[in-house]
């Protein structure tokens, strides 16, 4: 928008090539302004699909970080490159066929034991989650608490780049998460009970009543309903 | 703090108690038709044309989508060799979101082999973006006719009722397959599921992974895809062309890999399209809360193999895109803010609509208060009003938006705002396709082998779509289509690949004295600054 000449400008790097470019734009709005025609990189844009994961340093720290390009602004002096896509194996299973999930987590996940609490994982989790946390409590066998950690995991893949046991721990939590919803959380009488009456055929005979009708009685009819 | 804030929290903080005690009655029709014909962009006289031939001939519809009805297709300077096939499946789905992963499902499961072709990875779609919940109708109050009742109001009463007879009826069937594949529903106190209420609806109806529905479905179903090795999937490869035999019956696709130019080409017994939206055309100029690759492919080519489209001119904007801080532009603040008790208030401090009208009045609502010199403007010139969240917090206790909105919170956190004490600004955003290709209560089209899916189908919805209402359309038409497409696989062998519907559609275009002047699907949105190009003319 107009306002973008007022702004003042300032220098990024990107894959070590320097930019100017106005204050105030994310890491991917940085990198279409300064030409870069990327594909791979770019999902969502709205911070939940984790296709942007971008490595960069600030200026003057030598520390590498990482974060999500579409979500990140950049600052002065930011260094940065965006790194799309992590080859992480993952184990096949399907729900269905799982009878004893907190056994089987081990035998689909046996490095979830190996975890050396380095932390790394979660020190890298653009979305704050205590992964860490939610791969123990899925190992000591809390379902519950592992998937009510990784609710807003956006499966980015950060922290299995980081991970120094070679896990990827976001796929731990993700069967722990699932499995407690079909295992262990509590059953719905409502919706039991609205799907028996449905196949009972509770409604059929309002239905025939409300297929009959054209558009003007459609309408009377909703209307007076609501 | 922030200038822009500060100027205006004063008159926030201070009109609050005011506003809350303010009952604002719902519109009355006559005053819902007149507020819409004079501010929703859907009646913007200069923003539209009738399409100039094909199914739909004849029909208004906005510029932006006109212009890729009309165009040529790839094919016509580049073609693809037809002789060299490289897959050769059942059902091909085209579409890595929720309609389509769950059509690949429920096709796998029927016994069929299934392919996967998506434009960006698998997932990457709206519905990972989904906040807000999936409306189904399971409380003692309510029932699958109250629902049907509610998303005909919406739709002005444009809904096709087998259609939404079908939706209604299986949602629960829907919402017990999701929950058996292992998406966590909220519950409440008592542990059954927990239903809030959401805009326009009568009862309490709508579930929620809190405001991270969208990404708990998607990140299930993907797994649940990905965990079918039998189910193949290729990424960064949208479809650019149907194919057809003599008879017009829809055989296979092309695939244009965007990682190298080349030139992918599957032959299938059936084609499932659930290719989302078309938010990224920013139609009338509109920011957009869709994802990257949402560029209405569907349309144009379900349009060139003789499909017709439903109501395709109608869009929803959303009322409330965030449009402050200038990174955020288009992003959605979750509906459910709004029915959660957040209050729409003008530059003057002053409540102007019941929040809980239609997305349409509201959004009508909000532009004519810019319209009229009671908005706020942006440094970056945008135009808004205020959504005021912290009434919420005020009303209900400290904690409460941070506890039921954490992915909002974050959102607005990353940028230095906390939205349990700051307002937010806000303005409409293009975000969901209303119409789209015309289908039966199976994902069937008119035309054989071609089945649609999700948000690039028309006529469930009528021209207004209800809050929660697309995600259940995806998971019950994305199993139907799936389903029926496997069904046809069994009865039907391969057809013969070509582009004769190429021929009859230039027949046509020509007769229209339409001359193409590019090419479609658009497959992406291009963002990229070329300053020199720019330039140079
Ligand atoms: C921010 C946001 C919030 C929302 N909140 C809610 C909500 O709370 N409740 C609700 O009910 N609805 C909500 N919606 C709407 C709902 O999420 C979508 O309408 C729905 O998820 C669409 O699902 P779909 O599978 O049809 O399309 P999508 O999920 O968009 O999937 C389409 C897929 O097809 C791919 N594709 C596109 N073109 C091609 C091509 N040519 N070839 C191959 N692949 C292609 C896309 O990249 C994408 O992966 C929201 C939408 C957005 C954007
Ligand atoms: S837990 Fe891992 S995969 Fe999930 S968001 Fe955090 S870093 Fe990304
Ligand atoms: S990075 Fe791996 S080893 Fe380190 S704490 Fe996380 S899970 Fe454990
Ligand atoms: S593009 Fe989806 S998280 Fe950034």
């Amino acid at each position: 928008m107009s306002a973008e000449t007022d702004t003042k400008l300032i220098a990024v790097e990107i894959m070590g090539k320097q930019y100017h470019v106005p204050d105030g734009m994310t890491v991917i709005g940085t990198m279409w302004y300064t030409g870069h025609n990327i594909i791979r990189g770019v999902g969502c844009l709205g911070g939940v699909c984790g296709a942007c994961s971008t490595v960069y340093r600030t200026k003057d720290d030598f520390a590498l970080k990482v974060g999500l390009g579409c979500q990140m602004k950049v600052e002065d002096g930011m260094s940065f490159f965006m790194t799309p896509f992590y080859p992480a194996a993952k184990p096949n299973y399907k729900v269905q066929e799982i009878e004893k999930p907190k056994e089987e987590l081990f035998r689909y996940f046996p490095e979830a034991l190996n975890c050396r609490n380095c932390n790394a994982c979660n020190k890298v989790c653009p979305q704050d989650i205590d992964i860490k946390g939610a791969v123990k409590d899925a190992v000591k066998g809390d379902f519950a608490a592992s998937a009510d950690k990784v609710l807003s995991c956006v499966m980015c893949g950060l922290c299995v780049s980081r991970c120094i046991a070679e896990m990827a721990p976001n796929m731990i939590a993700l069967y722990a998460r699932r499995t407690y919803s079909v295992f262990y959380a509590t059953k719905h009488e409502r919706l039991d009970q609205q799907m028996e009456k449905i196949t009972g055929g509770e409604w059929n005979a309002e239905w025939e009543n409300i297929l009959a009708l054209d558009t003007a009685g459609l309408k009377e009819y909703c209307k007076a309903r609501r | 703090m922030d200038s822009l804030l500060e100027k205006y929290l004063g008159v926030i903080e201070a009109t609050r108690d005011k506003r809350g005690a303010q009952a604002i009655p719902l519109l009355r029709d006559a005053d819902v038709s007149k507020l819409l014909a004079a501010h929703h962009p859907d009646y913007r006289k200069e923003a539209y044309r009738p399409i100039a031939f094909g199914p739909n001939a004849g029909e208004q519809t906005v510029h932006e989508l006109a212009a890729l009805l009309e165009a040529d297709s790839p094919l016509v300077a580049k073609p693809a060799n037809l002789s060299r096939v490289d897959y050769e499946v059942d059902v091909l789905v085209l579409g890595g979101g929720g309609a389509g992963a769950t059509a690949a499902l429920k096709a796998r499961e029927a016994g069929a082999s299934v392919l996967v072709a998506t434009k960006l990875r698998l997932g990457d779609s709206n519905t990972v973006m989904a906040e807000g919940g999936i409306q189904v109708a399971i409380k003692e109050d309510d029932s699958p006719v109250q629902h049907f009742v509610d998303a005909m109001h919406g739709g002005h009463y444009e809904n096709d009722p087998r259609l939404l007879k079908v939706m209604v009826e299986d949602g629960p069937f829907a919402i017990n397959w999701l929950d058996s594949l292992g998406v966590l529903f909220d519950r409440d106190d008592d542990g059954n599921l927990k239903v809030k209420k959401g805009g326009g609806t009568s009862r309490a109806r709508l579930l929620a992974c809190k405001d991270y529905t969208g990404l708990d479905m998607m990140r299930v179903l993907k797994d649940s895809v990905l965990n079918e090795d039998s189910i193949r999937i290729i990424e960064f490869a949208p479809a650019i062309e149907l194919l057809t035999d003599a008879e017009g019956t829809v055989t296979g696709a092309v695939l244009q890999n965007l990682d190298v130019d080349q030139r992918i080409v599957v032959r299938a017994k059936s084609v499932v399209m659930a290719t989302g939206g078309i938010g990224r055309l920013h139609i009338q100029n509109f920011p957009t809360s869709n994802h990257f690759g949402a560029t209405g492919d569907a349309l144009p080519l379900c349009y060139r193999v003789g499909a017709r489209l439903a109501f395709p001119g109608t869009f929803q904007y959303h009322p409330t895109g965030a449009i402050y801080p200038e990174q955020m532009a288009g992003l959605l603040v979750t509906e459910a803010i709004r029915s959660g008790g957040a209050h729409l208030v003008n530059k003057n401090g002053e409540r102007f609509v019941n929040e809980m009208e239609a997305r349409d009045v509201v959004c009508a609502a909000i532009i004519r208060e810019c319209a009229e010199g009671r908005g706020v403007t942006t440094p970056f010139g945008r135009q808004g009003v205020w959504l005021d969240i912290p009434v919420i917090d005020v009303v209900n206790g400290t904690g409460v938006v941070k506890r039921r909105y954490p992915g909002m919170l974050r959102k607005y956190e990353r940028h230095g705002i906390n939205i349990s004490t700051q307002p937010v600004l806000i303005y409409p955003t293009l975000h969901y396709q209303n119409g789209g290709v015309a289908i039966g209560t199976d994902g069937q089209t008119a035309i054989a082998g071609l089945y649609v899916a999700g948000e690039a189908s028309g006529g469930l919805h009528g021209t207004n779509r209800l809050m929660g209402n697309s995600l259940l359309d995806i998971i019950v038409f994305g199993s139907r289509a799936g389903l029926a497409a496997a069904r046809r696989a069994k009865e039907v062998a391969f057809g013969e690949l070509g582009t004769k519907h190429l021929e009859a559609f230039h027949k046509q275009m020509a007769k229209a004295g339409v001359k193409p002047t590019r090419t479609s699907p658009l497959m992406l949105p291009d963002y990229v600054r070329r300053p020199e190009a720019e330039a140079a003319g």
